[in-house]
């Protein structure tokens, strides 16, 4: 049956101290060791070996990534001067092109007055000589015709 | 037959005559079993250490991970390296012997007097824990701080000096009787309904008493990582 039992009893009762509690403690105390090197030394290793393991990549892979943004800035800086140096290099070009085309095109004109001016001396004295001519065959035909006047009178 | 296996029987044990000695067999005899249970789990836990952790090393690293937090918190970074396994002793021992006492049923084995049951629901056992707490912050606090450890009864004035040597007998009373009568209480109401009515109604005051007893666990674990990390803390 329903047995309260308080602190009528001869012996017992909820608050009787004895020898169970030093032993208690000594057990705790072991338990203290005995956990510490079964449990919480091995899983801690493990726990902190892996977490340092974590945190050394973490770092590294930041290095890396660090690394990787200074290539990229020296790459673009590069990459802009390259562009520069060929914008330069394409109007410099164009510039010389432009240059010989004109040198081209006035030595040509020049050529071609030349051509043209000697041309125009040679049908000059051409049509000089051969009105010259004309003019003899005039006089002699002139004369032809005088001469045979007289002679029929 | 039902009466005897709802019977309660409260403050009588199962003596031990060891010599001069007398003991109190019946929590020795579970804390044993709990105590034997926890180390075996442990042991096959952490058997095979892998750096991918598996099963129940997964579930040890929690726990080990939960304890370190308990203990970082409340005592700081400097120490709490020290007094972990300790604290996290506590934590296991009261948690296992008060959910072994909850959960296992005691009750079918029978004894020629008194009846297995949680060890926490023990005076001896939870003074026990309770003196081992003062003893830890007295250390703790000595040797890190030697002789200036005793600053700290006139921290911040010398008027707080009686309050703070009153605190240290406080401190060890209310840390046993909180967890020796929480555990007790629960098993009792848990033994009164079950008497009264052996059907369904106690199960929900057993679950309720489940979650007391982990609130408890983590309770003394934490009150005697702040009392250690109240005396190893540097006053400026």
């Amino acid at each position: 049956m329903l047995a309260f039992n308080f602190f009528g009893a001869t012996e017992g009762g909820l608050f009787d101290i004895n020898a169970t509690l030093p032993l208690m403690a000594i057990q705790v105390v072991a338990l203290t060791y005995i956990l510490n090197s079964l449990f919480f030394k091995p899983v801690g290793n493990v726990v902190e070996k892996r977490e340092n393991f974590v945190s050394n990549n973490i770092i590294e892979a930041k290095n890396k990534l660090s690394e990787v943004k200074k290539l990229e800035a020296d790459l673009l800086t590069q990459l802009q001067s390259a562009r520069t140096e060929a914008q330069r290099i394409v109007s410099e070009a164009e510039d010389e092109s432009d240059k010989l085309y004109k040198e081209a095109l006035e030595l040509a004109n020049n050529e071609a007055n030349a051509s043209k001016e000697k041309a125009r001396l040679e049908i000059e004295s051409q049509t000089s000589a051969a009105r010259d001519q004309l003019s003899k065959q005039a006089d002699d035909l002139s004369e032809l015709i005088v001469n045979r006047l007289i002679l029929e009178k | 037959m039902l009466t005897n296996f709802a019977a309660l029987e409260v403050g009588q044990h199962l003596y031990w005559q060891i010599g001069n000695i007398r003991l109190h067999g019946q929590v020795f005899l579970t804390s044993w079993i709990l105590l034997g249970a926890l180390l075996v789990f442990i042991s096959l836990g952490t058997k095979k250490m892998e750096n991918d952790p598996k099963g129940l090393q997964n579930l040890l690293e929690f726990l080990w991970d939960y304890i370190r937090d308990l203990a970082r918190t409340q005592i700081g970074e400097k120490v709490y390296r020290d007094w972990m396994p300790f604290i996290g002793t506590l934590f296991l021992f009261v948690f296992v012997s008060n959910w072994g006492g909850a959960l296992i049923p005691w009750r079918l084995i029978k004894l020629p007097s008194g009846e297995l049951g949680a060890p926490t629901a023990d005076i001896n056992t939870t003074i026990a824990l309770a003196l081992l707490v003062s003893l830890s912050y007295f250390y703790a606090g000595l040797s890190n701080k030697g002789w200036r450890y005793f600053e700290y009864y006139v921290h911040p004035t010398p008027i707080m000096l009686p309050f703070k040597i009153l605190e240290d007998f406080t401190k060890p009373l209310s840390l046993s009787f909180r967890l020796f009568g929480n555990i007790l209480a629960d098993e009792l109401v848990v033994g009164v309904l079950v008497f009264l009515v052996p059907l369904i109604l106690p199960i929900p005051v057993m679950f309720l008493g489940l979650f007391t007893s982990a609130i408890q666990a983590l309770i003394f674990a934490t009150l005697a990582a702040y009392y250690i990390g109240e005396a190893v803390e540097e006053h400026h």
